[in-house]
């Protein structure tokens, strides 16, 4: 907000952080909202969304002179807290930009690296603290397909070890090149789409699949999670 | 010490004009020099040099509060000190399992807290990677302390001396989970035991005896190729051959890789201050150091497992048995089991 603020009052300032990334989280064509609509799996499953929230890392532009880095970062995006949609912290060198890379979850560093403030903090309850390592994301809710108590199902993906290793390397490629500039703020809004989290290619039955809470159990659902963004647009 | 001993003697002594309350205080008082990484030569690099939580005496004193403060726990019964005894190297002395809160017993014996910067995992299975979030698995246990990091954090933003205590080690009272890691670390870091008569004998300041030293020759030979010298672990994982418990059936390593080689695997503890760290064994169930001797030497369960460094210990006669209980006993280092700077005064004065 605050640098929306000054983009109006200082239109030619160089910005420090001239990089946004929003994340508008749906179920397929379906908005995201916690705990009221009603969707549908490709199982013609029902099911409910209580909570969703997952980390990236690492996020990499490729330009036409090679790529930029921004260094050991991770944003925990939680539909339950919508500050935390967009990054607004990103930035890189002016430039014309073709395509932006980034981890889904934490890098196998910083899931030994011990207490870390921020994204990291473990009061975000995203840690596992009886066989550390980051869960890199949760989702749960409710389905009456589930044989759990109360019809729940939780997915709490992550693990930094092979064999367990749930973290995936993201690549999305702009339609066209784009210019990113240190004059002007760019908003790259993605969309995160649920779905594919329970498809392709392995198809999640509530029925059989409602709880997944260990590394060794993440594959059936990271391997699934890979192509859950996409571009919608860039201003 | 017993406390109320110890505040009786200090009633005592400062009626007589020995020693007043406030030269006692002193005594705890922690300078510089107290917390000053100073270890032997012949130690290993450790693999934690608190670079990234530069050593400084407020922060450790914080530690050192926390570490003693039933705060960290839900009902604020239970401390880190409840099951980590100082007189026993920090192990849970003379229990078999630990219990935490609620009086609900847990499933493995409490290990001691030694010279955890040269350890590169911890607990009983090596499920924790760093010493710095080490504590965030028993305070977020449901029967050790069931308490949430978040609440913790909470309530010591609700504690005026607490919030003093972050202001004066961090420059600012803003009081989060990193600080409250940061500082325990630094409190249990530096509980360093290295001067034991073992380590007076390799520093030729003292000598051993006849049985001692044939106790060190026959330890080198069977034990030290996993409890290895100088820290007495090479802090890595065995199945040991302990017949499995069914009421607990508990599978260690196993649990954390999913590794089938890794099934009844356990983290090869340290044997520094053994003759206090009883009962013995990640479940508590060998009570004397010559319980385990016997147990080594001809009670091993071979399993599928089970580690052939341990297998080819091969049997031992009660002499032998005899010589390597002495020479354990060597580990013992009072120095470390009666320093002062983790006594925490607050925790003796306020009972």
């Amino acid at each position: 907000m605050g640098s929306l603020l000054i983009l109006i009052g200082f239109p030619f300032m160089v910005f420090s952080q001239n990089v946004n990334l929003r994340f508008q989280n749906k179920v397929g064509d379906l908005p995201l909202i916690i705990d009221s609509v009603n969707y549908k799996n490709e199982l013609n499953q029902d099911f409910t969304i209580s909570k969703f929230k997952f980390y990236i890392s690492n996020v990499s532009f490729k330009n036409t002179n090679g790529t930029t880095t921004v260094p050991s970062t991770s944003f925990l995006i939680d539909q339950e807290d919508s500050l935390s949609l967009s990054t607004n912290s990103i930035s890189i060198p002016s430039g014309i930009y073709s395509s932006i890379e980034f981890i889904l979850g934490v890098d196998s560093l910083h899931n030994v690296s011990g207490a870390q403030p921020g994204a990291l903090d473990v009061v975000n309850a995203m840690f596992w603290t009886w066989n550390s390592g980051y869960i890199f994301m949760k989702l749960e809710g409710n389905s009456s397909f589930s044989n759990s108590p109360g019809h729940f199902f939780e997915y709490h993906i992550g693990g930094f070890k092979e064999p367990y290793n749930a973290i995936r390397k993201i690549k999305l490629t702009f339609d066209q090149p784009v210019e990113i500039s240190k004059h002007k703020l760019t908003d790259i809004l993605i969309n995160v789409n649920v779905l594919e989290i329970l498809q392709h290619p392995n198809s999640i039955d509530f029925s059989k699949n409602s709880s997944i809470v260990e590394p060794f159990q993440s594959n059936i659902v990271s391997d699934n999670y890979e192509d859950i963004f996409s571009i919608i647009n860039i201003k | 010490m017993n406390k109320r001993i110890l505040i009786v003697f200090l009633i005592i002594t400062s009626s007589l004009g020995m020693l007043s309350l406030d030269q006692f205080e002193d005594i705890f008082k922690i300078t510089k020099k107290d917390v000053k990484l100073i270890y032997p030569t012949y130690f290993p690099k450790p693999s934690y040099s608190f670079s990234s939580n530069k050593l400084s005496p407020d922060k450790f004193v914080l530690g050192r509060k926390l570490f003693y403060d039933e705060i960290l726990s839900k009902d604020n019964t239970v401390s880190c000190a409840t099951c980590h005894e100082r007189i026993a190297a920090f192990a849970h002395i003379d229990h078999k399992l630990s219990h935490g809160i609620y009086a609900k017993i847990g499933t493995r014996n409490v290990p001691p807290i030694q010279n955890l910067i040269w350890r590169t995992s911890f607990m009983w299975d090596g499920g924790v990677n760093h010493i710095e979030i080490q504590p965030l698995s028993p305070i977020e246990n449901p029967i050790e302390m069931d308490e949430k990091m978040s609440n913790v954090l909470l309530k010591l933003k609700n504690d005026p001396i607490y919030v003093s205590l972050f202001k004066k080690a961090y420059k600012d009272s803003e009081i989060t989970s990193e600080r409250v890691f940061k500082s325990l670390t630094q409190f249990m870091g530096l509980m360093i035991s290295s001067n034991s008569r073992y380590d007076k004998f390799i520093q030729q300041k003292d000598t051993l005896s006849k049985m001692e030293m044939n106790g060190l020759t026959l330890y080198r030979a069977k034990c030290a190729s996993c409890h290895t010298e100088p820290l007495f672990t090479n802090n890595g994982f065995a199945n040991n051959g302990l017949k499995v418990d069914p009421s607990l059936n508990d599978e260690g390593r196993y649990n954390i890789t999913k590794n089938e080689k890794d099934k009844y695997a356990f983290t090869i503890p340290s044997l520094r201050n053994i003759e206090m760290t009883y009962p013995y064994m990640h479940d508590g169930r060998f009570k004397k150091i010559m319980d385990v001797l016997n147990f080594y030497s001809e009670g091993q369960n071979h399993n599928a497992t089970v580690d052939q460094r341990v297998t080819s210990i091969g049997k031992l006669s009660v002499q032998e048995k005899k010589e390597l209980n002495t020479f354990l006993l060597t580990l013992t280092d009072k120095t470390f089991l009666y320093d002062r700077r983790f006594i925490d005064p607050d925790y003796v004065f306020s009972r």
